[in-house]
Formats: C-alpha cells, sequence, structure tokens
C-alpha cells in the first residue's frame, strides 16, 4: 500500500477505482497488529470499522459521500463514542461505556470518517510521556526505548506508524504539540473554544482542547474545520460558525517573534537549536523578519500551569466515586470508604498527585497565595503574549527542549517531567492556537519540532505561516 | 512550603483519598518540592491585576427554557458498579446503634 499524506490522494485513488476503503481498512488492521508491541491501542474496532468501509465504499460508488471518506481515523482514549469503551486510560473507568458520542467525533462521523480504535495515553491526560497509563507506556516508534510523549502518545504513535490516516487527541499543555514532535508528525492545538468539549472527558476545564494529528497542514485544517463552531453542549465554546475552509494565501515579509528566554534556555538541547537557528537563518533569507523578544515569565509559566490544572483537576475528578459508574473497591465498608477505598485504588499515582496539589491550591488558608496568584499570572501572560503577536505575526519557538527522552529517564521525578511542558503550556494559559511542525530528526534520527503560534481565533493564518516553513524542511 | 503529615492528613480527607505506608512519605515530599517550584509565582508583582477565570469571549450564552431528556433510566444505571431495577446501589449510610 502506498504512504497517503494527504486525504485528497486517498480520494483521489478511491474515485478513480484504484483502491477501497476495505482495503485501506484492512491495511491498517495489519499494520495495527503487526506493530502491536508499540501499545498506541486500546482497543481496536475491526468489524465496525469494516462495515463502515463497505458502506462509504458503496457512498463513493454512488457519487455521494462526505468530505472525510476513506479517513481511517483513531480516537484518544479521553473521547466518548456511544456504545464504545472509554477509560482515560484509568482503572477507575474500566469498562465504562459511553452513552453519547462526543461533539468532535460526530461531526467527524457525519462526514463519513471510519473509526478504527481507541489510544492509550496518560491516565486523565495527565503526563508527558504516556508512562502514566494503567495499560502500560507506549513506545516511540522511531526508538522504542523511548517515550512518545504525552499525554495523547498512542494518538501521534498512530499516526507516524501508519496504523491510521489521522487521530485526535486533546491538549491541555502540550499534549498534542509534544507528543507530535517526538513523532514527525502535525499536530494541532486549536484556539480554546474553537472545537467544543462536549463528550471529552474533562482534565482541566479552561485549557482541554480536542485537536487533531495528521501527516500534512491540509489534514489538519481539512479536520479541525470540520470539528469547529459553536455546539449548543458547550457554552464556552467560540459561538460562530465553523471555520473558512482554508486554502493557502502566499504573503512576504512575515514577523515571526523569538522569544530569547526560549533559545537561550540551558535545557535546550543543542541539535534542537543548531536546527531551529538554521531556521531563522533561512527565513531571514527569504525576506521575513525574525524579532527577539523579552519574555520574563518563562519560568514562571510552568508553576501557574501547574497550579491552575490541578485545582481545576481535583474538582473535576470528584465525581469518580465509585457510585454512578466506574470502579468500586470491594474492600470499603460503609459509605465513606466507598468514596475513598475506590478512588484510592482506582487513581495510579500522577493523578493522585494532581488531586492532592489542587486540592492544596484551593484549600482556604492557601487559596489567595497559590490559586489566585496563578489566576493573575495567567492574565499577565495573556496581555504578554497578545502584545507580542501584536507586533508580530506569530512566535516561533522548539515545540520541546529535546527529542524523545528514554522510558524511566523522568518518571522518578515529577518536575523534571513536568518542564518538558516548558514551551507548550503558554498557548493553553493564553488560549492561543498552537501547531507542532515535523522540522526534521537528530543524526541519530529522533525526530524534531518546531511549534507556531498566532493570535486567538487565527487559525487559517496559522495554517498560511506553517506552509511557509514546512517547505524549508 | 514546609508539608507536614497532619497537612497530607487533612487534604487526602478533602479528597476522599488514602496514602499509606512508603506513600505517605512519598507524597508529602513530591507536594513540598512540586509546591516548591510554584512558590516562583509569589515572585511576580500583579499589583492591580484581575484574576483571569474564564477563557471564553461569551460569559453567559442562554438558551431556551426547554426540557429534554438527554439520558434513559436504564442508560443512567447501565454503568453502574452496583444497582438494582430503578436505583444504584450505595452501602449503607447509617449505622443502627442499639
Amino acid at each position: 500500500m502506498k504512504a497517503f499524506h494527504r486525504v485528497i490522494d486517498i480520494q483521489a485513488d478511491l474515485i478513480a477505482g484504484s483502491l477501497t476503503c476495505v482495503e485501506l481498512v484492512n491495511h491498517y488492521l495489519t499494520q495495527i497488529q503487526e506493530k502491536a508491541h508499540l501499545n498506541a491501542f486500546l482497543e481496536v474496532w475491526a468489524d465496525e470499522a469494516l462495515d463502515k468501509a463497505r458502506l462509504v465504499d458503496a457512498k463513493i460508488a454512488s457519487g455521494s459521500y462526505g468530505k472525510l471518506a476513506g479517513v481511517v481515523i483513531a480516537l484518544k482514549d479521553n473521547l466518548s463514542y456511544k456504545g464504545h469503551k472509554v477509560s482515560a486510560s484509568s482503572k477507575i473507568l474500566e469498562g465504562f461505556e459511553a452513552l453519547y458520542t462526543a461533539t468532535a467525533v460526530e461531526r467527524l462521523e457525519q462526514e463519513d470518517a471510519i473509526f478504527i480504535g481507541r489510544t492509550n495515553c496518560d491516565e486523565f491526560a495527565m503526563g508527558a510521556s504516556n508512562e502514566n497509563s494503567a495499560f502500560g507506556p507506549v513506545k516511540n516508534p522511531f526508538d522504542e526505548s523511548r517515550v512518545p510523549g504525552g499525554s495523547s502518545g498512542g494518538s501521534a504513535v498512530a499516526v507516524a506508524a501508519g496504523m491510521c490516516h489521522c487521530a485526535l487527541g486533546s491538549d491541555t499543555g502540550g499534549s498534542i504539540r509534544q507528543p507530535a514532535a517526538f513523532n514527525g508528525v502535525y499536530g494541532l492545538k486549536p484556539t480554546y473554544g474553537r472545537i467544543s468539549r462536549w463528550g471529552l472527558l474533562a482534565y482541566a476545564s479552561s485549557f482541554d482542547q480536542i485537536g487533531p494529528f495528521a501527516h500534512s497542514l491540509e489534514d489538519i485544517a481539512l479536520l479541525t474545520q470540520i470539528m469547529s463552531g459553536a455546539d449548543s453542549q458547550d457554552a464556552t465554546a467560540i459561538q460562530e460558525g465553523p471555520l473558512d475552509t482554508w486554502t493557502y494565501t502566499e504573503k512576504k515579509n512575515r514577523r515571526f517573534a523569538v522569544m530569547k528566554q526560549a533559545v537561550e534556555h540551558p535545557g535546550l538541547d543543542p541539535e534542537v537549536r543548531d536546527t531551529f537557528n538554521q531556521l531563522l537563518d533561512k527565513l531571514r533569507a527569504l525576506g521575513h523578519e525574525i524579532n527577539y523578544i523579552d519574555f520574563p515569565l518563562l519560568e514562571q509559566m510552568v508553576p501557574a500551569y501547574y497550579v491552575l490544572t490541578t485545582a481545576e483537576a481535583s474538582s473535576n475528578l470528584s465525581r469518580y466515586s465509585g457510585m454512578m459508574y466506574g470502579y468500586r473497591s470491594p474492600n470499603a465498608t460503609d459509605l465513606e470508604s466507598t468514596y475513598t477505598r475506590s478512588r484510592t485504588e482506582g487513581f495510579g499515582p500522577e493523578v493522585k498527585r494532581r488531586i492532592m496539589l489542587g486540592t492544596f491550591v484551593l484549600s482556604s488558608d492557601q487559596y489567595d497565595a497559590y490559586y489566585e496568584q496563578a489566576l493573575k499570572v495567567r492574565r499577565i501572560i495573556q496581555n504578554e503574549t497578545d502584545a507580542i503577536l501584536d507586533h508580530n505575526e506569530a512566535l516561533l519557538m522548539p515545540t520541546t527542549s529535546t527529542p524523545a527522552f528514554k522510558l524511566g529517564e523522568k518518571s522518578k521525578d515529577p518536575i523534571s517531567m513536568y518542564l518538558a511542558d516548558l514551551f507548550t503550556v503558554q498557548a493553553n494559559l493564553a488560549g492561543n492556537p498552537a501547531i507542532s511542525i515535523p522540522s526534521g530528526t537528530t543524526q541519530s534520527g529522533l525526530p524534531i519540532g518546531v511549534q507556531l503560534m498566532t493570535s486567538r481565533k487565527s487559525e487559517n493564518d496559522l495554517y498560511d505561516l506553517s506552509e511557509l516553513i514546512q517547505k524549508l524542511f | 512550603m514546609k508539608i507536614t503529615d497532619e497537612k497530607i492528613e487533612a487534604l487526602a480527607k478533602l479528597a476522599r483519598l488514602s496514602f499509606e505506608g512508603p506513600e505517605r512519605e512519598n507524597i508529602r515530599q513530591d507536594l513540598e518540592n512540586i509546591l516548591g517550584m510554584c512558590e516562583q509565582l509569589q515572585q511576580v508583582d500583579t499589583t492591580g491585576v484581575e484574576p483571569l477565570i474564564y477563557m471564553s469571549e461569551s460569559h453567559t450564552v442562554l438558551r431556551s427554557d426547554v426540557v429534554i431528556q438527554t439520558i434513559s433510566k436504564e442508560e443512567a444505571l447501565k454503568n453502574a458498579p452496583k444497582r438494582d431495577s430503578d436505583f444504584f446501589r450505595a452501602p449503607k449510610v447509617i449505622d443502627q446503634h442499639d
């Protein structure tokens, strides 16, 4: 089977009759089986995907089909799909079956997407390495001794290793962009509210965004466009219709901002820094402007992110009580111990750590010092990000400070793991769209990503700027 | 920030979690370290800055006050760890004392 990078290429072959959806699905199913040791999938919906493939093949034959006919998609295990299991890779939701379909998933389904399975992730999307899954870590296909990144590690690997065409993830502090960078694929976190969160298992509601993984910018734009738009089930979604269809508009003399504190960061890997500096040189040579800017708050972003997201998580995850769904401990003796035992046995260590931290920062004697202070810092970060983007069209930086790290390398030290999010949390703190674009590999063959961020609600401009950059690799 | 054993006990009670044996010291250490990192926030001058609470442009999205049945009783009970035909089953709340 030839490697497809764009939906339009798949559809051209389907329409020409040289390919069928059934062949495509069978191909992916074989890949999933051959690469099962990567642990990217928690469940494969083989029969269902084949049924849908036959249906879409018939639709193509009849000449009336959706925009995603022939597109085989994997779903991160925190997106609800009616009648299918969803567990957020947590033991506390083992066996849970979704009662409704997430709006994002439903909109893709209506355009004839074929869902092939659900992918492994960090438990409740809390992690940067996919090592916090109750179902074991995912391995990086470029080097199986390394992590795939997280939390949407399974989705990134599924796309990178050819087990599906596209995948959905969710991004609270980098959970799409960081694994995209570690696996050499595109990953987008849209503007906060661009895609309805209805049906996404909540981690931190004012940060969470659903987004796609793909092999091309065109597919990122296509999937996002289909999933976007107001939804009566999510009042925090942007109250506008879907995004306009993207077509590339070439513009000259674009202005990119580069954060001094990021390029001079002592933790920045030399190969990542060189790749990034070479990109800047190429952009300058093409007549684009690179403006180095000062952002003294870089080091405060990860702390602000952890205070606020853990506070929201401690509240969001209080629903897992062992009462109405999910795991109930057999070791409980009364109501109170049913709550405590079910949660203690059902949640993994990182989730418990974050619930405890969130409970601490929200407790009445610490509220002002941590939670409220972090909300104010969030305001300053948003204002300063806006100020940068008033004078520049995009903020450009490496997606991550290093390529994929070794399995087990950071899992004993929560703080070093948290710093893996250093360059990605800003977009979630400020609500801006940001994308990770593959930007070559290290000498040893590990993918590197570059991140672009633009103003809120400017996804189509973000794609234009990304197109310009992807041509340079 | 020094985190005491008593503080862990109080937080765990609020969060309906329990930490026993070495786990208790681990979580105490972790919280102390993570809060140490978060103390950097105190260095930021936030005088006169309003907290950023809502990320959406529109804070009040109204809809018509219409009753919609989104989930049936059978569906609601479907994932329950313990149930009968009509209700979720929970352990006894009040013990009977003689």
